[in-house]
């Protein structure tokens, strides 16, 4: 461009000086500072009821900027740290991946940018709903499905299609090692899952060692808190799930099933090492354990691992209680269990069977014997039903029925005896086990299969799990729910239906158990037989008249310490369904606490 | 004694009105004439290249944006580019082009802002107030459509972090006509300024025959061979392929063509983005995952990778090598002013005036924390 011949031409600039400046004068700024645009990452705001304090954000941030505080006075909740992030703006880089990654979609950014302060420790504030000088303000920067940094799909895995009814093979079938690969890289390592856990299961810590390909290690952390690994892996009732922060938006990563994934898929002699990797040498006491169920098994692991002689007293032919006689074959196969209870003997503890207590042992005597007595006798009787005709004697209870199958499943026993049509009392977990081992026992004899189910619980309510209630409509269930049974029919000493009534409400209106019924709405049930599936409970007798009236025994729990020590009785423990109600996670969770009390208390003795 | 008077030592920046950047040059003078020339580079070096070994893929796209603070997009693009071509994905297409925008607003940006910088050592302040504030408007567009002025952190690997905000194309229609309107004036302020002609007329040489052995690339190489090498041509990325423009060149490399050329590619720069304009696609998805799991657990494929992409200073490129891991295992950054800060500086600045070694700095493109990471 040649250069230009009057050299006035660059006055032609003048003509700007009449316009209006583009530019925002100073001393406007703070008074009046211009809007941000309506995606401006300015300070944070973060609602503080919605906030998981997960610190997520603070994993993200490139720039450390973010550091967890602990608020004494949060209110505990599932779910839900008591820490919430504080953000320092003399490293804040204003990037806003921490909005773009919060599980709990409370972070987010405002229009606001001004700070301005001597005072260096100003910089470093936590934010509320308001912002950095708590005003409102409007705001800025949010995250969307595009900007998401969630994986928030769960790999789900294989099931069984509905011909699954004709068999007892298992229904949910593991992860692909591809698919674990994925479904952990979901996982946040927030840790609100093991806050959650009865057990406070390492959980982010394992699913990273699927993450990383380091099974053995995961064995190793997991057997830290559980040695019922395959057990839980399948049937554990996943609390952490629940809780899982990834469901706040999301589906909850698959945290039992990766469980599943570490343990069928370690090799034999890795799970060995890790799962044995804590035991100890037997120098210490000797301790007797009754009951071989989760909490009985938890125990003498642990205890075993301390260097304790661990004897277990089963009154069964084969020990592990409930995960041997209870859950159906279907959802927990035999090989997992035997798995578990081997690995435990492995670690020393000495199995003494077809011993009950009250029967050919008595407490007196284990006391006598040992340093120690735990006991995990578990709810192993079933509630009975008082409704007329239920004294007949094809009237079937659960833990009886579905011990039996296992013993059938396992070639030990016969095949219960059941018939054609048959109805089922109760809505929870064990009554759906029940209604769908009746299922697949009906199909192998008769062909043909023709299962009801009554509860007081409208389905809505139903203490059951969703995915039991769904596969056992699949698997051809009938259900009356919201019907309270009334009578068993018998014409000839036969069942031939089970009366049941509409229920109008369960409670009544000070909040006790108290059924009311629409009385224009009543049908029978056609069955030839009736399984009662509404509750199980413990049974006290082996207790002395002494220790009788010295323990307290509250709606079929005893009161015991949190550790598991009665309070009379020093050398007396208990964990499991008679401290904190059927339930396997607990169980052991209790029976691995039961397990450093007694520890502490033959070590202080 | 008197040999010894003749030689005096001057330090051009750190803290120079006439230095871009922290970065300093060492002038030994004799009068007004720069004998020998010792660059001083260091004073942005953060540990950018190791620094990111240590972060997560994910978190790194918010330090890299540093590295080149006026243009800090082609960081972004080059990373976001390496990372989808060892994860082996393909971005989808109204992310290509609204990746093409960003970099081409970004070009106007920058350029805009070497033309006032011209004018501080020049004494022509007027046309750094104008300048600055015609790229203030652009700072405004990005605002809106990122949520940052400067860094920006927009382009991700996988594709770009949002969709377009309502009615953005409109704006940057809106403001590209008003830029147009304003570029004659920047005409007569700046290259037709007599004041300019005198001071970068056949002065401040790029000889022809020492920019490959330099390794100089962007304007030095295409205004003093004639050559019209751009990646953007050669090798394009994003949908360079599909919008038309030209490469501006010259054979003989003075300042003031240096000048030119930097003038003639924002011409150049608006006319694509008309075309993105037109073209933008409507609809579709603006980004795909790299890879499954969220931000903490992506892992990129092992492989090593080189990317490039045409600054407004050359090739800028990354050359990226992942174990497989959830963080890079190396990434070296091929900063595009690398030849002319250092060595140029050294070779070419000796025989021209004190007053000259800024307009080296910034008609060559000189951006000090490239040269540092």
């Amino acid at each position: 461009m040649k250069q230009s011949k009057s050299m006035f031409s660059p006055l032609k600039a003048w003509k700007y000086l009449v316009k209006e400046p583009v530019t925002v004068s100073k001393e406007n700024i703070f008074l009046t500072p211009r809007e941000a645009s309506d995606r401006y990452r300015g300070f944070h705001t973060n609602d503080h009821s919605k906030c998981t304090g997960c610190g997520t954000c603070g994993e993200i941030c490139p720039t450390e900027a973010i550091n967890m505080i602990v608020l004494p006075d949060q209110p505990f909740e599932d779910g839900k740290k008591n820490e919430r992030p504080a953000i320092d703006y003399g490293r804040c880089s204003f990037c806003g991946l921490c909005v773009d990654i919060c599980t709990s979609d409370s972070l987010r950014m405002s229009k606001e940018y001004i700070h301005t302060s001597i005072d260096v420790e100003t910089f470093n504030f936590m934010p509320g709903e308001n912002g950095i000088h708590n005003t409102y303000q409007k705001p800025g920067y949010g995250r969307d499905e595009v900007s998401e940094l969630l994986d928030l799909e769960r790999y789900e895995m294989k099931h069984e299609n509905a011909s699954r009814k004709n068999s007892f093979i298992e229904i949910v079938k593991g992860f692909s090692t591809e698919m674990a690969l994925a479904e952990s890289s979901r996982c946040v390592e927030c840790g609100v899952c093991t806050q959650t856990c009865p057990a406070e299961m390492n959980i982010p810590e394992y699913i990273k060692t699927v993450y990383d390909g380091d099974l053995q290690k995961g064995i190793e952390w997991i057997y830290k808190t559980n040695p019922m690994a395959n057990v839980c892996g399948r049937i554990c009732t996943h609390k952490c799930e629940t809780a899982c922060v990834i469901g706040n938006r999301g589906d909850a990563v698959a945290i039992r099933w990766l469980k599943r994934y570490i343990v069928d898929n370690t090799p034999m002699d890795q799970y060995e090492a890790g799962a044995l990797a804590y035991v100890t040498e037997k120098t210490q006491g000797k301790v007797a354990i009754v009951g071989s169920g989760p909490s009985g098994l938890s125990c003498a692991y642990y205890l075993s691992t301390l260097g304790y002689e661990v004897d277990v007293y089963e009154k069964n032919a084969l020990p592990g209680g409930v995960i041997r006689y209870g859950g159906p074959e279907y959802r927990l196969p035999e090989a997992s269990v035997i798995k578990d209870i081997t690995m435990i003997e492995k670690a020393g503890v000495n199995f003494i069977c077809n011993s009950e207590l009250g029967k050919n042992i008595s407490l007196e005597a284990l006391r006598d014997q040992y340093d120690s007595v735990f006991l995990g006798i578990g709810f192993s009787y079933s509630r009975p039903l008082p409704i007329p005709g239920s004294d007949n004697k094809e009237v079937k209870f659960a833990i009886e029925f579905l011990g039996q199958t296992r013993d059938y499943n396992r070639n030990m026993g016969e095949m219960p005896d059941i018939q054609d049509e048959v109805v089922v009392i109760g809505g929870g977990n064990v009554a759906f086990d029940v209604a769908r081992t009746l299922i697949r026992l009906q199909e192998e004899k008769y062909g043909k299969s023709s299962v009801s189910m009554a509860a007081l619980e409208h389905r809505g309510i139903l203490p059951a799990d969703l995915e039991e209630i769904e596969e056992g409509e699949e698997e051809g269930l009938n259900y009356s729910f919201g019907y309270g049974p009334q009578s068993i029919e018998i014409k000839d000493d036969a069942i031939v239906g089970l009366k049941v009534k509409k229920v109008n409400s369960i409670f009544d209106a000070d909040g006790k158990f108290n059924p009311s019924y629409d009385e224009n709405d009543v049908k029978v049930v056609p069955a030839k037989q009736v399984y009662i599936a509404i509750g199980q409970m413990a049974n006290y007798d082996f207790f002395d008249e002494e220790m009788k009236s010295k323990i307290d025994i509250f709606r079929g729990k005893v009161k015991v310490k949190d550790n598991g020590q009665f309070d009379n009785y020093p050398w007396l423990f208990a964990g499991g369904d008679i401290v904190r109600g059927p339930d396997i996670i607990n169980g052991v969770a209790t029976g691995h606490d039961a397990a450093k009390a007694i520890d502490m208390y033959i070590r202080s003795k | 004694m008197t040999d010894k008077l003749k030689e005096v030592k001057l330090f051009l920046g750190p803290q120079h009105p006439g230095m871009h950047g922290n970065y300093s040059v060492h002038m030994y003078v004799d009068g007004d004439l720069i004998k020998k020339a010792r660059p001083m580079p260091g004073m942005l070096h953060r540990g950018f290249e190791k620094l990111m070994e240590r972060k997560l893929w994910m978190s790194n796209t918010a330090l890299i944006p540093r590295i080149c603070v006026i243009e800090p997009d082609i960081n972004e693009m080059v990373f976001a580019m390496g990372v989808e071509a060892l994860a082996g994905i393909e971005v989808p297409e109204k992310a290509h082009w609204i990746r093409m925008m960003i970099l081409e607003m970004a070009r106007v940006a920058t350029h805009l802002f070497a033309l006032g910088g011209i004018g501080g050592p020049t004494g022509i302040y007027t046309s750094m107030y104008w300048a600055v504030a015609e790229r203030d408007l652009i700072l405004d567009l990005f605002e809106k459509l990122t949520g940052a002025r400067v860094y920006h952190i927009f382009i991700m690997p996988g594709g770009v972090r949002k969709d377009l905000p309502e009615n953005f194309l409109d704006d940057l229609s809106t403001y590209l006509e008003s830029l147009e309107k304003k570029l004659p004036d920047f005409e007569e302020l700046l290259l037709k300024h007599p004041v300019i002609h005198a001071r970068t007329k056949d002065n401040i040489m790029l000889p022809k025959e020492v920019v490959h052995d330099l390794g100089v690339t962007g304007i030095g190489m295409r205004s003093a061979t004639g050559v019209a090498y751009d990646l953007r041509k050669v090798k394009p990325y994003a949908r360079y392929d599909q919008v038309e423009f030209d490469v501006p060149t010259a054979t003989y490399s003075d300042a003031l063509t240096r000048i030119h050329i930097k003038f003639a590619e924002i011409k150049q720069s608006i006319r694509i983005l008309k075309q993105v304009i037109e073209k933008m696609p409507a609809e579709g998805p603006v980004r795909v995952p790299i890879g499954t799991g969220n931000a903490l657990k992506i892992k990129v494929p092992a492989g090593m990778i080189y990317t490039a992409v045409e600054s407004t200073r050359g090739e800028y490129g990354y050359f990226i090598v992942s174990d497989g891991s959830d963080k890079p295992y190396r990434i070296a950054v091929r900063g595009a002013s690398y030849p002319q800060g250092l060595l140029g500086i050294e070779k070419y600045l000796p025989g021209t005036r004190i007053d000259d070694a800024p307009l080296w700095m910034d008609t060559m493109g000189v951006c000090s924390p490239e040269i540092d990471r």
